[in-house]
C-alpha cells in the first residue's frame, strides 16, 4: 500500500528524520494560508499522488509570491496528473503540499529495499541524487552503495556510518546522516514497510540533512498489526473497479481489454490472460475467486467484472482443488439470471465435482457456453466477442 | 521412494481443530496419509476426528514420532508455528497460509539458520498447494484424485497451474512421482532449484515440470541449476507473459521489479539453459509427453 508525501514525511519525522516544514491544503486559499503560516518568501507547491516523477508533469511547482502559490494550486487541483507510473488515466489531485523552499547544497539517494535474492533489507544509497535509481544505475552505476541488514539484530550504527563515509559527506554531517539512515530503517522494520526511498535526501545550505521528498509504501500483509497505517490509505488514488473489487474481499487487478476473466488461483488467472492474449483477445481484468468459493462470491464476481463498462464477454475458468465446480456453477446462473447477462460467456470447469456442475449449467437451459481445455475456453470466448462486436458493426 | 513425502511420513496437524485444518486432516487421511495427531495449543490431550491432540510440537514429536508437520494456522501466527517446528526437530514443515507479513519471513528463514544444516528443517511455502506423492501420501490442499502416479516430478509456485499440469498429464496417461508447490510469496522456504536438487538425486524421476511465473530470481537461478548439475530433462512453464510491469498479480510475489523478472526474459533464460519450453497453460500434455517419449 503506497501512501502521500505528506503521510510519509510526517511518520519520518517521527522517527527523528529532518524534513521541511509544511502543510497540507485542500484549496487554492488554504494554500496561500498556509504560505503565510510558514512565512518566508519563496514555497514549493506539490501535488499529493501515489506517483513519482510528478515534477515533469508539473505537480512541483516552485512560488515566490502567493499569487504564484494561488496559481499553482488552482492549476494542479482537480486536474489528473499522467506520469509514466500512472498510467494514461493519470492520477487525481485532490489534496496539495505546500512547503517552505530549501537551499539545496547537494543531492543524495538513499533507499531500503527488501532483497529476494538475500532474502534480507538492502540500502541502496548513491551521492547522485535527484534522478531516478533506473538513471542512476545506468548512468552512475559506481555511485551506488549497498549494504545488507542482518535480520538477527537489525541494522547497526556502524553501517549507517559507512555509508554516510562513502556518500562523501563532511566529518560535521557524519553523526546527522547517520541519524537519518537509522530512523529510515527503524520506520521500515517497525511499521513493516515495503520499501523507503527519500529521493532526494539532500544537504542543505545551512548544512542540515533534509528528507526533500520521501516514498513509502507498506506490506499490505503487515496491515493488519499497524492500523495507524491501514489510515492513511487513499482510495481516490486507486482504480475504481479495483476499490470495488478490493472492498468486497476479491483479489481483482483492472487492465485496459474487453474480456473479463473470473479464475481461481492466482496463477491459473494469469496463465488465462496469457491464453486470452494468445487468442487474439485483450483481457479486461484479472480476478482470483480464491478458494472455496461460494456460490454468492461467484456472483460478487460477476458484479465486480460488470463494473467494467468496457467489458464484452465473460471467460470463467476454474480448476477445483479446494473449490467445488457445483458452486461455482451455481454462481455462474445465480449472475446469468441475476444481473440479466446477455453478452458472451464461456465457462471452463475442471476438478471437484465437475461432472455436477456441468449438468447444472447444461440443465439451466441458458446460453451459457461450455468448454473442457483452457485452450478451448480462451478461443471461444474471443470468438464470440468477435462475432458480437462484427454484428453490432452491422 | 519420490521426494519430500511418502506412505511413511509421519504428518502432525497445526491448527488442527479450526476449520480449515480439520477439514485438510480428513481429506489427507482419506487419501491414505499417516495423520499421526495435531497441535492446537490448550486443547491438548482432546481426541479430534479420532486422532490425539497436543499443546506443542515438541510434546506431540514426543509422543508420535512426527517427522513433518503441516500448518493451517493463520497469517499473524504462522511465523511463530514454523519456528515451533523448527525448534521441535521436525523435517519437514509445509506451510498453506497466505498473507505472512514478509519481515515475518526473513524472520523464520533467519531463525531456521541457526540449526546445522543436517538438522536443519525443510521449509515448503508459505502461500502453497503443498506436496503430494500420488499413491501414496500428500500433505497439502490439492485434490489428489487428478494426479497418476509415474515417474514426472512437478515443481510449481501458483497452486491450481500445477494441477492443470497434473491433469494434463494424467489424461495422457504420465503419471507423478512427486508435486511440490513452493508458493507464490516473494520469500519463501524452499526455491525451484532445492526441489530440483531433490529430484535430480531422486530414483523415482526421470523428468521435471517447473511451472513458474512473473517476479522475483528463482527461476533464472534454476536455469543455471540445470545448465550446470541437471541430468534429467526439464520443461518449463512461466506463467504472466501479458502482465503489466509493476503491478503484483494476485500472489504477493507476482511482480515484476527487477531485470530478469519478466515472463519473457525467464522464459528465454530457461530456453538457453536447454529446457523444453511449455509456450501455453494448455500445452503441458504435448510438451511433457514429447519430452518423456
Amino acid at each position: 500500500m503506497d501512501i502521500h508525501e505528506y503521510q510519509a514525511k510526517e511518520l519520518l519525522k517521527g522517527f527523528g528524520v529532518n524534513v521541511p516544514r509544511g502543510g497540507i491544503a485542500y484549496s487554492p486559499e488554504q494554500a496561500v494560508y498556509r504560505c503565510s503560516e510558514l512565512s518566508g518568501d519563496k514555497w514549493v507547491v506539490k501535488a499529493q499522488i501515489h506517483s513519482g516523477a510528478r515534477g515533469k508533469a508539473g505537480g512541483v511547482r516552485i512560488c515566490s509570491s502567493e499569487e504564484e502559490v494561488q496559481d499553482a494550486a488552482q492549476w494542479m487541483l482537480g486536474r489528473r496528473l499522467v506520469t509514466h507510473q500512472t498510467g494514461p488515466q493519470g492520477k487525481l489531485v485532490n489534496r496539495l503540499y505546500i512547503e517552505e523552499a530549501t537551499n539545496i547544497s547537494q543531492e543524495l539517494y538513499l533507499a531500503f529495499v527488501m532483497d529476494r535474492t538475500l532474502e534480507r533489507v538492502v540500502v541502496v544509497a548513491s551521492a547522485q541524487g535527484g534522478m531516478e535509481i533506473e538513471e542512476i544505475s545506468e548512468n552512475e552505476p559506481e555511485s551506488i552503495i549497498r549494504s545488507v541488514v542482518d535480520p538477527a539484530v537489525g541494522m547497526q550504527s556502524f553501517q549507517a556510518r559507512e555509508i554516510a563515509f562513502q556518500l562523501g559527506l563532511d566529518a560535521p554531517l557524519i553523526t546527522q546522516a547517520t541519524k537519518t539512515i537509522m530512523g529510515c530503517y527503524e520506520l521500515m522494520s517497525q511499521k513493516d514497510a515495503a520499501m523507503v526511498e527519500i529521493n532526494p535526501l539532500v544537504v542543505t545550505a545551512g548544512n542540515e540533512i533534509v528528507a526533500l521528498d520521501a516514498k513509502l509504501s507498506f506490506d499490505e500483509n503487515a496491515l493488519f498489526r499497524h492500523p495507524s497505517i491501514s489510515e492513511l490509505r487513499d482510495k481516490s488514488q486507486e482504480d475504481p473497479r479495483e476499490t470495488y473489487a478490493g472492498d468486497r474481499g476479491l483479489n481483482y487487478i483492472g487492465l485496459d481489454g474487453k474480456i473479463g476473466c473470473i479464475v481461481n488461483g492466482a496463477g491459473l488467472a494469469m496463465a488465462t490472460l496469457d491464453m486470452i492474449k494468445m487468442a487474439g483477445g485483450e483481457p479486461a481484468n484479472f480476478l482470483d475467486v480464491g478458494g472455496g468459493a461460494s456460490p454468492e462470491r461467484v456472483l460478487m464476481s460477476f458484479k465486480a467484472v460488470l463494473n467494467d463498462k468496457n467489458v464484452e464477454a465473460i471467460l470463467v475458468n476454474i480448476f477445483a482443488g479446494i473449490n467445488r465446480c457445483d458452486w461455482i456453477a451455481e454462481g455462474v446462473i445465480r449472475a446469468v439470471k441475476e444481473l440479466d447477462i446477455q453478452m458472451p460467456l464461456v465457462v471452463r470447469l475442471s476438478g471437484t465435482n465437475v461432472e455436477e456442475g456441468q449438468k447444472l449449467i447444461a440443465e439451466s437451459g441458458l446460453n451459457i457456453l461450455t468448454a473442457n481445455t483452457l485452450a478451448e475456453a480462451a478461443n471461444k470466448v474471443v470468438g464470440q466477442w468477435k462475432t458480437a462486436e462484427l454484428k453490432e458493426a452491422v | 521412494m519420490a521426494i519430500i513425502i511418502n506412505s511413511e511420513t509421519r504428518v502432525l496437524v497445526t491448527g488442527f481443530t479450526g476449520r480449515i485444518g480439520s477439514f485438510h486432516a480428513q481429506d489427507m487421511i482419506n487419501h491414505g496419509t499417516n495423520v499421526v495427531g495435531g497441535v492446537t495449543p490448550g486443547k491438548g490431550g482432546m481426541q479430534h476426528i479420532g486422532l490425539p491432540v497436543f499443546n506443542t510440537v515438541k510434546g506431540a514429536v514426543a509422543e508420535t514420532g512426527a517427522d513433518m508437520v503441516i500448518s493451517f494456522v493463520p497469517p499473524p501466527f504462522a511465523a511463530d508455528s514454523i519456528m515451533e517446528a523448527a525448534d521441535a526437530g521436525i523435517k519437514t514443515c509445509v506451510c498453506i497460509a497466505d498473507g505472512l507479513p514478509t519481515q515475518d519471513m526473513i524472520r523464520v528463514k533467519r531463525y531456521m539458520r541457526r540449526y546445522k544444516e543436517e538438522k536443519r528443517m525443510r521449509l515448503i511455502g508459505p502461500n502453497c498447494a503443498g506436496v503430494i506423492t500420488p499413491g501414496q501420501a500428500f500433505a497439502g490442499l490439492m485434490p489428489p484424485h487428478i494426479y497418476k502416479p509415474g515417474r514426472v516430478g512437478i515443481v510449481s509456485r501458483s497452486g491450481t497451474l500445477g494441477y492443470e499440469a497434473a491433469s494434463q498429464m494424467s489424461e495422457r496417461g504420465i503419471g507423478v512421482s512427486s508435486s511440490i508447490g513452493i508458493g507464490g510469496d516473494p520469500i519463501n522456504g524452499s526455491s525451484f532449484k532445492d526441489i530440483m536438487e531433490l529430484f535430480e538425486a531422486d530414483p523415482d524421476t526421470d523428468a521435471v515440470v517447473l511451472v513458474g511465473e512473473i517476479g522475483g530470481p528463482q527461476e533464472a537461478e534454476a536455469a543455471e541449476y540445470i545448465r550446470d548439475h541437471m541430468s534429467k530433462p526439464v520443461a518449463a512453464y512461466i506463467a504472466g507473459l501479458s502482465a503489466p510491469k509493476g503491478r503484483r498479480m494476485g500472489h504477493a510475489g507476482a511482480i515484476v521489479s527487477a531485470f530478469g523478472e519478466s515472463a519473457q526474459e525467464k522464459v528465454d533464460i530457461l530456453k538457453q539453459a536447454g529446457v523444453s519450453i511449455v509456450p501455453t497453460p494448455s500445452s503441458f500434455g504435448d510438451v511433457v509427453e514429447k519430452m518423456v517419449a
